[in-house]
């Protein structure tokens, strides 16, 4: 998975590192932890980027195919140790090249950091799933599954978990109508179905 | 002719006591609510009458006016009978309850074993009921209802048996004149704390009310009851109350005799000592949270059972020595 | 109809020792399930084999409502998540907005920030305990604890007018200093609550019972908790010493002085240990907010619109009930792109498979009070 990565990164990487190392003044938020990756993971951080320059929000672009290998070894290495996923949950770019933007919200304890990892994919693109690796993504992948239609290889039990099983569509996405009925499709179960 | 104004008297005493305990039975209801409203720093009912002095008679009316349910998929001849079953033990055995040295409906030399025998047959219409609602909870409920009850009745038996064997007979009067010197209580405090304990468990109050754990089981064997067939069910719980309250008086405080220094009437003391009882019943459901049904069967056989059998030996040894 | 399909799921499953468990449905209409929770329990006997929880009666699409309206606008909303504590949502809001910008926020309005959410933490932790406690069947301890919120909820009408849902903040501080009686009722609420809780614990923290109840039941190491999300008094309870206002200190907590208490056993009564230990260190920092609050301006000069420039940022606060945060996306607009809701009881809940499975019925009942959740927040 990671040699995936790595091939994936050196086809697109060469940009942004440039333009990066144009900037490089002083050192930008995460350049530890990128290095910390990087050491395993030659090339797996595609984009680095930081609101204003806050350390707290450090964001990584990884490929998908890299996103397990990474997210495991961001958790177990030493000088990342990253105990908890905080938040995960996705965003809906409908213009974009790759319209779905995952993202995983990373915090430690102990180092007392966070850190911003994505994965930008296409419509209809599964994602591998992390819950083998923090158990609280099940249910987080579950809601992203349900309000974004990205489903997760491997999840232990992918099915919906806010909307009622028969939803027919993915509200959070962009092009979900906020008034009319429009592709809000919902079907009441026949009594057969429920079972009575 | 005598025999009938023998029945003639008996009829009207029975009359009279039923009459009596579902009066004071819907009263105690409301001391109930108003002990736990202050325990609580609330008021309790306040709207029917002074006070609400006159609510339990506005909660009778309501509960005989209430539409019957009887739910679509229940047994529904079982579910009708159950809450007889559970009520009518309940008032029976009030006819060899001493309320005072002349007033009681008859006398029977086996009076106790009567009470036990009767009082463990209001588990029946229990897990009827459970059964009979065809509903999880219910069953649930009366399912602990069931093995509590059975467990407990044991702890119930074998505690009234140190009283009994000082007292040397099961006639609750008699047990009453045996202690016109001393109370029971002070021979039999291992026993008295067995029996009180079993008491609270055989009527399922707190901190013992598992079967009607409301955070759990909804509302246990009675979910699916409403209207008249739900009080029933409420009548029994403090009826028996009351049938528990009156033979730990019985046996461990010298029953409806007071000391001579006071000259009071029997049935005042008799009243005094039962109101004891039941404040203290409505007092322990305001303080304490609820058993877990394991914790509740390893304190019946791990602790109390160990307990009251010493207790039976000891009380054996002791009379063998010195009396 | 939610999770029809949930049920005969189970349903199939269950016959593994020949003999057939008991399916029973807790919820979503059930007493201690603190509100439209639906909880699929697969019995053995009385012992829990398996468990699935239904959410979502309380989706609202707040996330969606909240890419739709103005920053400003969508405060009220937030109210609306963890009921219980509102002015605590509506900090977390306003702090994440703000932290697109380089504004200056008085120290005056930072102060009465923090003072106000202490007060919501008492009130969220009051209400826990007055459940919990009803849960585990002490009914005395949940009268006693309203009487106590009440009071609180009267402080919150005295400054902002509103009781349960208080539109507490605005960005860049408040929307008017509050009135000198709110600062003189908070004092002597401050003075008397101290004792209050000696009350509860008299009831509650040596009784046997309730030992009996809530020890070694719903064990969590504290590797389980970090594995599953937990934050907030549940992962404090376990043993790990971590709390967002020590962190990542927000509004007036960096000048302020209290404990963080943690657990051992991280069982039930730790949580419990921990949220009225909690609720001792509120009231202690309030009293400092009242000592040290200085004077001056509640807010500072924002701009007609809110603009904030394009980014995404990720900021979140310690609420009562764990980690609260926002993830916002910002397109340069008056409308955020993109209001990601950092739900705790949502992913708390998460773990309630893994602290109920081998426990007993009556168990769940106590776990799911000791995990302290809030649907509003969990369905959003």
């Amino acid at each position: 998975m990671s040699d995936e990565a790595v091939e994936n990164s050196e086809q697109t990487d060469g940009a942004p590192e440039s333009e990066e190392s144009a900037e490089e003044v002083k050192t930008p938020p995460g350049e530890d932890l990128k290095e910390v990756v990087e050491s395993a993971f030659p090339g797996a951080v595609l984009e680095q980027s930081a609101y204003q320059d806050d350390e707290d929000e450090a964001t990584f672009v990884v490929g998908f195919d890299a996103i397990v290998a990474v997210a495991t070894h961001l958790r177990d290495h030493g000088d990342s140790h990253f105990e908890l996923l905080t938040d995960l949950t996705a965003t809906h770019y409908p213009e974009a090249e790759n319209p779905f933007e995952v993202l995983y919200h990373l915090y430690s304890i102990e180092h007392n950091r966070r850190l911003r990892l994505k994965v930008r994919i296409k419509d209809g693109q599964s994602m591998p799933t992390v819950s083998g690796i923090w158990s609280s993504a099940d249910w987080m992948e579950r809601e992203v599954y349900d309000l974004f239609g990205i489903e997760f290889e491997d999840h232990p039990d992918l099915r919906r978990i806010l909307l009622p099983d028969n939803w027919g569509s993915h509200p959070m996405r962009k092009d979900y109508p906020l008034e009319g009925r429009g592709e809000r499709i919902y079907t009441k179960p026949t009594r057969k179905e429920i079972g009575d | 002719m005598d025999m009938a104004l023998e029945i003639a008297v008996a009829a009207i005493k029975i009359f009279i006591v039923v009459n009596v305990v579902q009066l004071v039975v819907a009263y105690t209801i409301y001391v109930e609510r108003k002990v736990i409203a202050h325990a609580q720093m609330r008021l309790g009912p306040m709207r029917v009458g002074w006070h609400g002095l006159l609510q339990p008679i506005a909660d009778g009316l309501k509960l005989f006016l209430k539409e019957d349910i009887i739910p679509d998929k229940s047994d529904r001849i079982v579910f009708v009978l159950a809450p007889v079953m559970v009520l009518v033990p309940a008032l029976v055995v009030y006819a060899v309850l001493p309320f005072s040295a002349t007033f009681y409906i008859t006398q029977i030399n086996i009076g106790l074993f009567f009470i036990l025998a009767i009082s463990s047959l209001g588990v029946f219409g229990i897990v009827m009921a459970g059964w009979a609602s065809n509903s999880k909870y219910s069953l649930l409920g009366a399912l602990r209802s069931a093995a509590q009850m059975l467990s407990y009745e044991i702890f119930l038996g074998f505690s009234v048996i140190g009283p009994l064997m000082l007292a040397g007979s099961m006639n609750l009067q008699e047990i009453v004149h045996a202690q016109s010197d001393v109370w029971f209580v002070f021979y039999q405090p291992i026993a008295f704390i067995v029996f009180f304990i079993a008491a609270m468990a055989e009527t399922n109050r707190a901190p013992f009310d598992l079967p009607e754990a409301e955070t759990e089981l909804v509302a246990g064997f009675h979910t699916e009851y409403s209207g008249m067939k739900f009080a029933f069910f409420f009548l029994a719980e403090y009826a028996n109350m009351f049938v528990v309250s009156t033979v730990g008086i019985v046996l461990f405080f010298g029953g409806w005799d007071g000391p001579d220094f006071i000259p009071l009437p029997g049935f005042v003391w008799y009243v005094l000592k039962l109101s004891v009882f039941m404040f203290v019943f409505i007092w322990l459901r305001a303080t304490l949270p609820r058993y877990r049904y394991d914790q509740l069967m390893r304190v019946g056989w791990k602790f109390m059972f160990p307990l009251v059998m010493i207790n039976i030996f000891l009380t054996g040894f002791l009379k063998y020595l010195f009396l | 109809m939610v999770g029809v399909a949930n049920v005969s799921r189970i349903e199939q499953q269950s016959t593994v020792h020949g003999t057939e468990e008991l399916v029973i449905n807790m919820g979503p209409q059930h007493p201690s399930t603190h509100g439209v929770l639906r909880v699929i329990l697969k019995l053995d006997g009385e012992t829990v084999n398996d468990l699935d929880c239904d959410i979502g009666y309380l989706h609202r699409g707040t996330e969606k409502i909240g890419e739709n309206i103005t920053y400003t606008m969508f405060i009220p909303y937030t109210d609306r998540l963890d009921y219980i504590a509102a002015p605590s949502n509506n900090l977390a809001w306003v702090t994440a907005v703000e932290k697109f910008f380089d504004w200056e926020i008085p120290m005056r309005a930072q102060y009465i920030r923090s003072m106000v959410g202490e007060l919501s933490r008492i009130a969220s932790h009051l209400l826990w305990l007055a459940t919990h406690a009803l849960d585990i069947g002490a009914m005395t301890v949940f009268l006693w604890c309203f009487r106590e919120r009440e009071m609180v909820l009267d402080l919150f009408e005295t400054a902002f007018g509103g009781r349960l849902t208080v539109n507490a903040f605005r960005l860049g501080g408040l929307h008017e200093d509050v009135p000198d009686k709110f600062l003189q009722l908070t004092q002597e609420f401050a003075d008397l609550f101290p004792s209050r809780i000696d009350d509860y614990e008299t009831l509650l923290t040596n009784n046997r019972i309730w030992l009996q109840r809530t020890r070694d039941v719903g064990i969590i190491s504290a590797e389980d908790a970090m594995d599953l999300g937990l934050t907030g008094p549940i992962i404090r309870g376990s043993g790990v010493r971590w709390d967002l206002r020590r962190a990542k200190p927000y509004a007036a907590y960096p000048y302020l002085d209290f404990v963080v208490p943690v657990g051992e056993n991280g069982d039930i009564y730790d949580r419990y240990l921990v949220r009225i230990e909690e609720l001792r260190q509120s009231t202690r920092i309030i009293q400092q907010c009242l000592e040290q609050l200085p004077g001056g301006p509640v807010t500072c000069k924002t701009p007609r619109t809110i603009k904030p420039p394009e980014g995404e940022i990720y900021h979140s606060i310690e609420n009562p009930k764990g980690e609260f945060g926002f993830y916002i996306v910002s397109d340069g607009t008056t409308t955020p792109y993109r209001v990601r809701i950092r739900p705790p009881s949502f992913i708390n809940l998460g773990g309630l498979k893994k602290l109920c499975v081998g426990q007993l019925v009556a168990d769940v009942v106590a776990i799911i009070g000791s995990i302290d959740i809030v649907l509003g927040e969990c369905d959003r």
